[in-house]
């Protein structure tokens, strides 16, 4: 296995203090079984899943609970066995924010009982069936953005490179990190399937230089893989660059194009932990049922990684890593950067939790004080995604919407540097966020408007000459009978006719 | 004298010819002034400003025949925006003229429709299908919540629902 060191530099980013040697100091703690799971239908990016179980019915670990319909979907499995309990409405946490969708609520049993091993776990040849059985396998993208991995590996564009990403540039979060310290030949294992389903010529693993251990473990298993379109690249640890479009530039030179999926101009990007996980579906038969959650913060008894079954209520994740511990000022879901604040301890992890971060006072910033923005133009410099935060923040604060599209404001990818690196404080990318779904709105009501402005051209266009033509029509005939005997008595015997013949039409229907 | 005075008055006359044609030759009908306005209004056709439509309605601002608070489905913001850009006081919305808004569908109730095919017509965006003897249905994707199919309907079987219900 190849090892080098891309000699690009990403564009803009900012080194932060990691925070992570905290949870890293412990292996990753196994054999977590909650009390109860609560199962989101729709844990990925696409149409939700339909339940296949009631209330009431028992269910073993790895049973599929509600299927996948769609092309975009995957399905979701019991995480552990148990009886369901009720089918509603809960609040989840989502990639941007949290919302209410349905759930399926299991009270567990603690036995942890596995399905029975079926019959047709061998690994089919067909790439169409392979792709299925991702699908039914419920594997998403576990790197945060949860697309459904087979719609991403049966991606149309011939794939130039895979990219396996370890970057892990964000604060606090290390789960990335320990699974490839501990699980490296799994990963690799399921970096090479994935290549072979996407006839990739090559296959990179991306990780930030400041995670030793791992690369040494990924080097390791690459290298007894003895497969010769492995490399790895030890990126500088500079966030975001684990990103997935920073991270494509990084290390091919090509600017992905904002309207575009990296997948579009032929790379593809998978997280390491989606390795992982098809590795066991492939090798073990096993779906994704766990995923390595990082529990971090001052204010956490014992921070460290936890495989974690999926629909875990936070609450019990933490009372498993020994509870609260100080003053805790709030519960991030995510890294410190691009993570959002949760309402409650209540909620699950869903497939797409990679960190939790239990905030002791100390660590949040608790001045917020905006001043005046003095133009200093270190946003600019900030940015990984060249915008010019600093025009942007003028626009949306006057909503010109023209400006706001100009300076592309739908590049911007919400990575915060611009908001640490501020030096009056100026919550930038609070107002971005929110300057989006106002900008979205506004762009569907101009479409709409432009349309119907449209529509209504045409509408008059057709009503003038509807009025046009039935007027001359009138005119002709009138002009006719009222000058000529003979178009007079034709009209008449066209007319008796007619209705002679509609009669008769009549008589057959009945 | 006589020579300057003719050269003179040939030119005045001459740049007239081409002014008078240039008028009368060239597409007329470019009024970047309603134009503006026009992009401004919701554009959704209700005539509740009294207008026969949205156009209207800007040329009777641009010419400063109408004030700028008579559209009830743009709201106070049209109103600021119309402010905004011809440069007067905003005023607040007249309420009176109704309630036209855009967060709003047409929706036929199937059971009391008689196909009489009245309200197909009077849609100004076309979107009302259905012809007589059959039941006619609203196209939500492009009904604007006009409200002028409502008069037309002799069951009143159209109903106001919200855009996503």
């Amino acid at each position: 296995m190849l090892e080098y060191t891309p000699d690009r530099r990403p564009t803009g980013g900012l080194r932060l203090p990691a925070h992570k040697e905290a949870s890293v100091a412990q292996p990753i703690a196994r054999g977590f079984v909650p009390r109860t799971l609560i199962l989101a239908l729709q844990q990925h990016q696409g149409p939700a899943t339909t339940p296949v179980v009631s209330p009431g019915d028992r269910v073993l670990k790895g049973q599929v609970v509600a299927r996948a319909r769609a092309l975009r979907s995957a399905a979701v499995h019991a995480s552990t066995s148990g009886h369901v309990r009720t089918i509603e409405d809960r609040l989840v946490p989502s990639v941007h924010a949290v919302h209410r969708t349905r759930c399926i609520v299991i009270d567990t049993d603690g036995k942890d009982e596995p399905l029975p091993p079926g019959k047709g776990a061998r690994w089919p040849q067909d790439p169409e069936r392979q792709l299925k059985r991702i699908r039914d396998g419920g594997i998403v993208g576990l790197g945060g953005g949860v697309f459904p991995t087979a719609e991403k590996l049966g991606a149309h564009t011939p794939c130039k490179a895979l990219i396996i990403n370890g970057v892990e540039c964000e604060p606090y979060i290390s789960c990335d990190d320990v699974l490839m310290r501990e699980e490296a030949e799994g990963i690799i294992d399921g970096a090479l399937i994935m290549r072979d389903i996407l006839s990739a010529p090559e296959c990179i693993v991306a990780i930030e230089r400041d995670k030793p251990q791992a690369i040494e473990a990924i080097l390791e298993a690459g290298r007894a893989s003895g497969d010769a379109s492995l490399k790895l690249a030890d990126i500088p640890t500079i966030y975001p660059t684990g990103g997935e479009r920073q991270l494509v530039e990084m290390l091919t030179g090509e600017e992905v194009p904002s309207t575009h999926y990296p997948s579009e101009i032929g790379y593809i990007c998978q997280n390491v932990g989606t390795a992982f996980a098809l590795h066991r579906l492939v090798r073990a038969g096993q779906p994704l049922l766990s995923r390595i959650v990082t529990v971090a913060g001052d204010g956490v008894a014992r921070p460290q990684n936890v495989d974690t079954p999926i629909g875990t209520p936070i609450g019990e994740l933490i009372e498993f890593c020994g509870g609260y511990r100080g003053e805790v000022d709030r519960l991030i879901l995510g890294g410190s950067m691009m993570g959002y604040a949760l309402p409650n301890d209540e909620m699950p992890i869903t497939k797409g939790g990679n960190c939790i971060i239990v905030a002791a006072r100390s660590e949040v910033r608790q001045d917020f004080s905006e001043r005046y923005c003095i133009r200093c133009g270190n946003c600019g410099t900030a940015c990984p995604a060249r915008l010019l935060p600093q025009e942007l923040l003028r626009a949306a604060r006057s909503d010109d919407h023209e400006m706001l599209d100009e300076f592309g404001l739908t590049d911007c990818i919400e990575c915060g540097c611009c908001d640490v690196i501020c030096p009056s404080q100026i919550p930038l990318t609070e107002v971005f966020r929110n300057a989006k779904f106002a900008h979205a709105r506004y762009q569907r009501q101009h479409v709409f408007s432009a349309e119907t402005q449209q529509r209504y051209r045409r509408h008059q266009e057709r009503q003038r000459a509807d009025a046009r033509r039935g007027k001359d029509l009138q005119d002709n005939l009138r002009h006719e009978v009222e000058t000529d005997e003979a178009a007079r008595q034709r009209a008449i015997e066209a007319a008796i006719k007619r209705a002679r013949q509609r009669r008769s039409h009549d008589a057959d229907q009945d | 004298m006589l020579i300057g005075t003719v050269v003179l008055a040939g030119l005045a006359l001459g740049l007239c010819a081409v002014l008078v044609l240039t008028d009368r030759l060239l597409p007329a009908g470019k009024d970047p002034v309603t134009d503006r306005i026009e992009s401004l209004l919701p554009r959704i056709q209700c005539a509740q400003c009294g207008y026969a439509g949205c156009r209207p309605y800007a040329r009777a601002i641009a010419a400063g025949e109408a004030d700028i608070n008579r559209c009830p489905p743009g709201g106070e913001e049209t109103v600021r925006q119309l402010a905004e850009l011809l440069g007067r006081e905003a005023v607040a919305l007249d309420t009176t003229l109704g309630s036209a808004n855009m967060n709003r569908v047409a929706r036929i109730d199937e059971h009391n429709c008689i196909g009489c095919n009245r309200c197909v017509p009077v849609c100004p965006v076309d979107a009302i299908v259905g012809v007589q003897q059959t039941i006619h249905a609203v196209i939500a994707a492009h009904c604007t919540g006009c409200e002028l199919c409502l008069a037309h309907c002799p069951v009143d079987c159209i109903d106001l629902v919200a855009r996503d219900a």
